[in-house]
């Protein structure tokens, strides 16, 4: 296959990977956008296997044929709540694999088409490929640590933030020294393995680093930010091997990650960097201490049951807590009774409920909720004034009214309006203040009740009750 | 203003563009389905594979075709991973008559 054919195949490629992204826009041209990328993965991989028919192609099918039956198996295994991990598990293996080219090319660049020593530039493109390829392998596997929960076994992936003096300085110094070593390996005319295998190794340390003082709410900024990094290790791969397929599927991945991660920090109204740099403050988390003992009203699952079935409309809030205790079956099931009783049911959703972007909407339609029940924040917050019954599952801070607040520290972050409705439940294992350590006005109003326990538990309760 | 454009600035040229047709696809994505987002751009970016066979590819074995074969095989895993899981979580997707099956499955 001559180059412009092979060129002309990637542009069909592109195309069809552009077409399964333009699919997602709605739920019902979502599959066909699916098959799009199918095709086009496919397309891409069979016109790359005809550019290198001469060589190892027994050792490429046996490789693409055991990662593609690990991938199979884990695709069907994998439970929906489990979506977060399995998500930043892949992120960190497309990092490896851009690492592991850029070993090969180092090793080689005449297999790419280069006639050694390589050029400068591709040098340049290399090494930024390289450490993006390195943070994004190392810094995934953090998260996935951090949202697996590892934390207990390994303080590293604690889901509270990982911090110690100096850390920002030391990010860095470091941050420097691998610029300085990429710079050596830019500037040599020979293959310079030193500079090379230094940098690299730096990178999976910075890697680790960034990604351990960041706290497990802010997951959902790291995941898309980790999925915009891996489409940049692609993009940078591809210019070094100057192949157009993997910057132009590598820039639309980049984009769509950097896009995921703007809504999420607008949705917490925190801007990307305090993010990057960690945690709530300290000072913040002193707020919550003052509270002190305020009465609350709570309820047995069997009052919350009456409510709900004597109401005229319900909406239902989830949250992490929902995920946690996997009770989104047992929500469809109540609000299936709901529905049968003439009470009209619907789902608010805030941007950042859960650890990734879109968590709780799978959640729920792996339930089999219909996804026109399903409302976005913006949708929906209009309709809390004139709403009977809010019903909050394990979610805190994202229904806190403080953020109307001036002065308080989450001020302006956009919430889910229900403390204007007539009737409040809020289902909580404990008192326990939210990520962002505030206490939650919410729980004391006259029209709030609490009910406490596992989330699954009360709601299976309700359901006995509602009859 | 003669000769042949540098490789490099073709590839700029590329990578902007493709940028920009990025950022206009991604915000028509509906916000439900920013899981399935992730999890196709994560199948999506893992054409990496290409590179990956490119550097498998020579006909005697080296440090460099085995690094090559090691990610075309990581590659792999995401690919067939990423979309199958995406194609899982779209058929959950589905628009149901307002009155299914109260006896949602169990389990999971």
């Amino acid at each position: 296959m001559t180059a412009n054919l092979v060129a002309l195949w990637y542009l069909v490629a592109s195309v069809c990977f552009i077409l399964a992204l333009k699919g997602l826009s709605h739920p019902e041209t979502a599959r066909r956008g699916n098959a799009f990328g199918i095709a086009g993965m496919t397309i891409a991989v069979l016109t790359t296997l005809a550019v290198v028919a001469q060589g190892r192609i027994d050792l490429i099918l046996l490789a693409m044929l055991i990662g593609g039956a690990i991938g199979a198996y884990v695709s069907r295994k994998v439970e929906m709540t489990q979506m977060p991990e399995l998500v930043a598990a892949m992120h960190s293996l497309v990092g490896l694999a851009a690492v592991l080219i850029a070993v090969a090319v180092v090793n080689n660049p005449a297999a790419f088409g280069m006639t050694p020593p390589m050029p400068a530039g591709n040098r340049l493109e290399l090494f930024i490929g390289t450490f993006v390829g390195a943070i994004t392998f190392s810094g995934s596997i953090i998260a996935f640590g951090k949202l697996a929960g590892l934390g207990k076994k390994f303080r590293l992936f604690s889901s509270a933030p990982v911090v110690f003096p100096a850390q920002h300085l030391l990010n860095l110094v470091l941050a420097l020294v691998m610029v300085g070593f990429g710079c050596m390996f830019f500037l040599s005319q020979d293959q310079a393995w030193m500079p090379f295998l230094i940098m690299m190794a730096i990178a999976f340390v910075l890697g680790v680093l960034i990604i351990i003082p960041i706290g497990g709410a802010d997951m959902p900024v790291v995941i898309s930010m980790l999925n915009s990094y891996s489409g940049w290790a692609a993009a940078g791969i591809g210019f070094s091997l100057n192949n157009t397929m993997l910057i132009i599927a590598g820039s639309l991945v980049g984009s769509s990650g950097a896009i995921l991660s703007y809504i999420m920090c607008k949705a917490m109204n925190r801007s990307f960097f305090s993010v990057i740099l960690g945690g709530f403050g300290a000072a913040e988390g002193a707020a919550a201490q003052g509270a002190g003992e305020k009465p609350v009203k709570s309820g047995s699952a069997d009052d919350a049951a009456f409510m709900m079935a004597n109401a005229e409309s319900v909406i239902i809030v989830p949250g992490y807590g929902l995920a946690v205790a996997r009770a989104q079956h047992a929500v469809k099931e109540m609000a299936a009774k709901l529905t049968a009783k003439g009470v009209s049911v619907r789902y608010a959703i805030h941007p950042v409920a859960g650890r990734m972007p879109g968590h709780m909407n799978v959640l729920l339609a792996e339930a089999e909720v219909p996804y026109d029940q399903v409302f976005e924040m913006e949708d929906i917050n209009s309709e809390f004034g004139n709403t009977d019954v809010v019903l909050v599952l394990g979610a805190n801070d994202v229904v806190n009214p403080l953020a109307h607040e001036k002065g308080s520290p989450i001020y302006g972050m956009p919430i889910l309006d229900v403390h204007k409705a007539r009737t409040v439940l809020v289902n909580k294992r404990s008192m326990a203040s939210g990520y962002a350590g505030l206490d939650n006005p919410l729980f004391y109003m006259d029209r709030t009740m609490m009910v406490f326990g596992d989330a699954k538990k009360v709601i299976e309760d309700i359901v006995k009750a509602i009859e | 203003m003669t000769g042949i454009v540098d490789p490099t600035i073709t590839n700029l040229i590329v990578f902007v563009l493709a940028i920009f047709v990025g950022y206009h696809v991604i915000w028509n994505v509906t916000p439900a389905l920013h899981t399935p987002l992730m999890s196709v751009t994560n199948a999506i970016s893992s054409v990496i594979i290409v590179g990956a066979i490119l550097a498998a590819g020579p006909a005697e074995i080296d440090l460099g075709s085995i690094m090559g074969a090691l990610a075309v095989g990581l590659a792999a895993i995401n690919v067939a991973g990423g979309f199958l899981v995406t194609q899982r979580m779209l058929e959950m997707f589905r628009k149901k008559a307002p009155k299914s099956a109260p006896d949602a499955k169990h389990g999971a």
